[in-house]
Order: C-alpha cells, then structure tokens, then sequence
C-alpha cells in the first residue's frame, strides 16, 4: 500500500502551492498517473479520500488521468508493441520507454479569497 | 471575475504545477548516490519476494568474498531482526531496518541507515529490501543497479505478473536452480521469453546459492560494477549483452 506513502507526498505538495497563493481552499487536483509508474488508481484515490479529510483539500474532487505505457525504439524512435518482445521489428534494438511511468501533481485549482474578503477579515 | 464584479467572492485560480509526487524521494536518493560514489562505494538494491533467496544469495557472495571485497548491508524486514543476524553470522556488517508495516525501503530510511554503518570503507552495499515484488520497485534509493531475484519455484510468469517491479532491473537473478530436477514443469526458456517481454535488454543469470552452481557468473557481473557506474533505470552498458542470452 505505497499508495498512502503518495497520497502524503501529493497532500504535501498541494499545501505548498496553497500556501505560496495564499489559498483558502483547494477546489480541485489533476495527477497523470502511469500504467507502469507502480501506483494503482483506485487505491490511490481511496487513499485520497482518507488522508483529504479535515485538510485545505476536503473539498477538492482528485481528477486521475491515467497514461498508457508507451515504447519505443531507443535508435530509430519507431513506435515498438507492447505484449511481444521489447525490441525495434526494424533495427532490433532495445525500447525505450517514453511515457507510461510517471506519477505527477498536474495541476491544481485554489480558492484565493477576494482583496474585499481578506480586508474584512482583518478588520473583525 | 469577482475582481471585476466586486462581489467579494473568492477567485478560484488555476495553478499548473508539473511535479513528481516522488520529487522528495528522489531528491534524497540523489543525495545519497552522490555521497556512495564520492567514497568509491557501489550499492545495489536486492529486490524480490519473500523467500526469493536476498539473503541466502548474500552469504554465499561473502563466503565466496571473504577477505577480497569489503562488503556491508542494509536490511529492509518488517517485523524482524533475522535478516541482519544472518549477514552479521556471514561476517558482513549490516543495518537492520524494521520497517513495521511499511513494503518498502525509501531513500531517507537508508539514508539514516547509512549513518551507522562504515559505508566510507566498503566496497559493495547491498540494500537488501523488503520481500515484496511490488511496492520497493518505484522508490530509487541512491542504487547504482536494481537487481530482481526470482526463484525457479515461483513459476515463469512473474515477470508478466510483476511488470513494473522486471522493467526497473538491471539484472534478473533466478535463484534455487538446486530445486529443478524437483519441478519437471518449470521451463527456463519461458522464463526467459517473459523477461523479454518487460524488459527491453533482459539481462539474467542462474545460480543455486546452495550448490555454488551459476555463483561465478554472479560475482563476475558484481565486479563489472565497479568499471562503469550507471544512472539506475538506465541499461547499463556492462550489462547489455553481458549474460543476455536472448
């Protein structure tokens, strides 16, 4: 269950830009998540919904988009298929892989309350 | 817009931010491959499943090192000690992590480790990680090479099974060959044609632990480490082509 250990990692991250924006909120987090990065989507996503509660985060929706592995040749970048050997049809050299193993915060959305909201915050 | 209405609402603002969730991890993996290479230390992360035969792999390695090498460890175990005190009794000086229900190591957990073993002095670290073919797989630990080991009585298809876990070696270690006559099924060329479909340059050898049979070839591919130091996730060229037999 690495999951918790990401789940922690992307809370982390999220209250750092919610800090640096002075955010009140966060209204919604997009990852991209490889087929090959290791990390399970369902069970990041209940791992999300654990961890979220009683945090900026709490009423966030996690946004997962998850990103197919792709090969391809190291040597002439010809588009290798998955299933069979992991070697150029052409050249017979081995794959590289280019997408398919990242785990990566994409972007988030922050509530930053109104210059009006925050003055009257202070005045009370 | 409520900048422009003058409403009072908060704003909501998007923020790209592109980061890897694991961007603390490898920044601490970082610290420690560069600190392992500037002592002239080589580490390797012993991958597997429980009972894969790490630890059986690493006596027979000292046993056959004794006096040459210096050797040193580090030992993931969840709820044990027993790890740790087999290498000791081998004579090679190692750090126990109990990990509790932690799967796997983490760069700053051997980080910590690496404080209380004399790594300045050794030649090979071997981080020998926590029984478990899936979790320790995504987390870089300062590593020079991952090295996956499979024993024969695990069948031949756990490299489909486990892709993420094949794809990250850099070497693939089947273990227990002492035990084939005893598994009549179990056919190495399929083991073989499943790495190659999840590793793009497999690079495998065989050995019984027990026996010494394949052990050569074993401490032949240790001591190429040491000639070219390579980023993990990376062929290594001494390994490409090395022990391939595909």
């Amino acid at each position: 269950m690495h999951e918790w250990s990401i789940v922690q990692g992307l809370l982390e991250a999220v209250h750092r830009e919610a800090r640096v924006h002075g955010a009140s909120a966060v209204t919604r987090i997009r990852v991209r998540i490889g087929e090959l990065s290791g990390v399970e989507i369902p069970l990041l996503e209940a791992a999300y919904q654990t961890f979220r509660e009683r945090t900026l985060c709490e009423r966030a929706p996690l946004e997962v988009l998850g990103v197919p592995a792709r090969w391809t040749c190291a040597e002439c970048e010809r588009p290798v298929e998955r299933g069979g050997w992991l070697r150029c049809a052409v050249c017979g050299r081995p794959a590289r892989l280019t997408a398919g193993d990242e785990i990566v915060l994409e972007r988030v959305e922050l509530e930053i309350p109104s210059a009006a909201e925050t003055a009257a915050g202070e005045a009370s | 817009m409520c900048e422009t209405c003058g409403c009072g609402d908060p704003e909501i603002v998007p923020v790209e931010v592109q980061q890897s969730l694991l961007a603390a991890n490898d920044r601490r993996a970082l610290h420690n491959r560069e600190h392992l290479r500037a002592v002239g230390c080589v580490a390797l992360n012993l991958m597997g499943s429980p009972g894969a035969g790490k630890t059986a792999l690493l006596e027979s390695t000292a046993g056959a090192w004794a006096g040459r090498h210096r050797l040193g460890a580090v030992s993931g175990d969840l709820a044990t000690d027993r790890d740790a005190e087999r290498l000791r009794l081998a004579g090679i000086p190692c750090v126990s992590i109990t990990t509790g229900q932690a799967c796997h190591l983490d760069a700053r957990l051997v980080h910590e480790a690496l404080h209380e073993l004399p790594h300045d002095a050794l030649d090979y670290l071997f981080i020998e990680n926590v029984g478990n073919l899936v979790c320790p797989a995504i987390y870089d630990l300062g590593q020079q090479a991952n090295v996956v080991l499979v024993s024969v009585t695990e069948g031949e298809d756990k490299p489909l099974k486990y892709p993420v876990m094949f794809r990250r070696a850099d070497l693939v270690v089947v273990t227990k060959t002492d035990l084939l006559p005893a598994l009549p099924d179990f056919r190495m060329d399929a083991l073989r044609e499943n790495l190659a479909r999840v590793m793009p340059d497999p690079a495998c050898l065989c050995l019984s632990a027990r026996t010494g049979e394949g052990l050569g070839e074993w401490l032949s591919w240790l001591a190429s480490t040491r000639l070219s130091p390579n980023a993990p996730g990376e062929r290594s060229s001494h390994t490409s082509g090395f022990f391939t037999t595909m």
